[in-house]
């Protein structure tokens, strides 16, 4: 009986993360830090599945590694909680709500897009979301460029970018190994 | 093989996806617009609004999108767990096998240097789309400027602005 009730809490634990993880993905829009505050309230504070520590440690490994940070946090939480099968469950859920919503919007869209109010939409809609996109170079700007070096290289690496169409992966690279060679000196003194 | 190729743009995509949210459109306008021509660049920025006005990440949006555009379902399907897989095998690398990863003088500088780059790369995106067709007349230019502007004094969901942006597109336009 002790086996079969392991099983059942275990599947229930299980069931739960996809659960928690799906009303993550499903309410959170425009992705990345605004799911945060959510994931944290729902894993910390109302499951009580991770420790604070444990949840920052999480986001810590999230934001150092490359991809979306619900996915990565995902991943994580249901790695703690469960081994793989529960981080398998955290992103089944984290990612279910924007694929079947893109799903369904490309199958109509596809269709759909040539209609004069469609494209009158995103007329007006495209030039509002260059703006969301330079009002987000501004605000990570000011807390990721602390240092004139910084915003130098940054400045050289986007007109290197747009001028010479560089790859992005080259210029990701470029910078973390100048992070290297020139951080160890600074962050020394 | 239409798949594989799926596969190997947008594993790709995800293996470097740094920074999140924006960072990631200049690797996906070079591979899948650029370099495989599966959306054009006006495609692209629609896909980039409507994953804004969707949920979840924009990466999982876009691979989404691209992957049904060239592939049906299993495109989608495909194209998402492909952008998914290297992230996911990194965390489960770090979690099981590096008890002392953030402690890492090098990982530690690589990172730090890695910021000047993610806001270039934004930056890059912006510009490009501005380029690629998102502004090209006054109207456009009035309609950008005014979000921008509200954005930055009012406390306004973006998603709002965003919706209002196309409602005023439908009406000025037609």
């Amino acid at each position: 009986m002790k086996v079969e009730d392991d099983a059942r809490s275990k599947l229930s634990l299980v069931l739960s993360i996809f659960t928690v993880f799906f009303k993550i993905g499903a309410f959170t829009w425009g992705g990345g830090y605004a799911m945060l505050p959510l994931i944290k309230s729902e894993v910390v504070e109302k499951k009580n599945w991770l420790t604070s520590e444990d949840f920052i440690d999480g986001i810590a490994i999230s934001q150092s590694l490359p991809g979306p940070i619900a996915i990565n946090t995902a991943t994580f939480v249901g790695y703690k909680l469960c081994g793989i099968f529960g981080s398998i469950m955290a992103l089944a859920g984290a990612i279910l709500p924007s694929f079947l919503s893109i799903l369904i919007i490309a199958m109509f869209f596809l269709r759909f897009r040539e209609l004069k109010v469609v494209q009158n939409f995103f007329k007006g809609a495209n030039p509002a979301i260059i703006a969301l996109i330079v009002s987000a170079v501004i605000d990570i700007g000011k807390s990721a460029l602390k240092r004139y070096r910084e915003i130098v290289i940054s400045l050289v690496l986007f007109f290197i970018l747009i001028y010479f169409r560089i790859h992005p992966i080259l210029a990701i690279l470029t910078s973390g190994i100048l992070g290297i060679i020139l951080g160890e000196k600074n962050d020394s003194n | 093989m239409i798949l594989i190729r799926l596969f190997l743009a947008f594993a790709q995509i995800g293996l470097f996806a740094f920074g999140g949210g924006y960072a990631i459109l200049p690797l996906i306008e070079k591979e899948i617009v650029n370099n495989l021509h599966w959306l054009t660049h006006k495609e692209f920025l629609e896909v980039v609004t409507i994953s804004q006005l969707t949920p979840g990440p924009i990466a999982i949006n876009a691979a989404t999108f691209v992957g049904y555009k060239v592939s049906g379902i299993i495109g989608s399907a495909v194209a998402t767990v492909s952008v998914c897989l290297p992230p996911v095998i990194l965390v489960l690398i770090v979690v099981r096998f590096l008890k002392r990863f953030e402690t890492n003088v090098w990982v530690n500088s690589a990172l730090k240097g890695l910021r000047p780059a993610v806001v270039a790369l934004i930056a890059s995106a912006a510009y490009s789309l501005i380029k690629g067709g998102g502004i090209t007349e006054v109207k456009g230019l009035i309609i950008g400027i005014v979000s921008f502007v509200i954005l930055r004094t009012k406390k306004l969901d973006p998603i709002l602005i965003l919706i209002l942006a196309g409602v005023v597109g439908i009406i000025v336009y037609s």
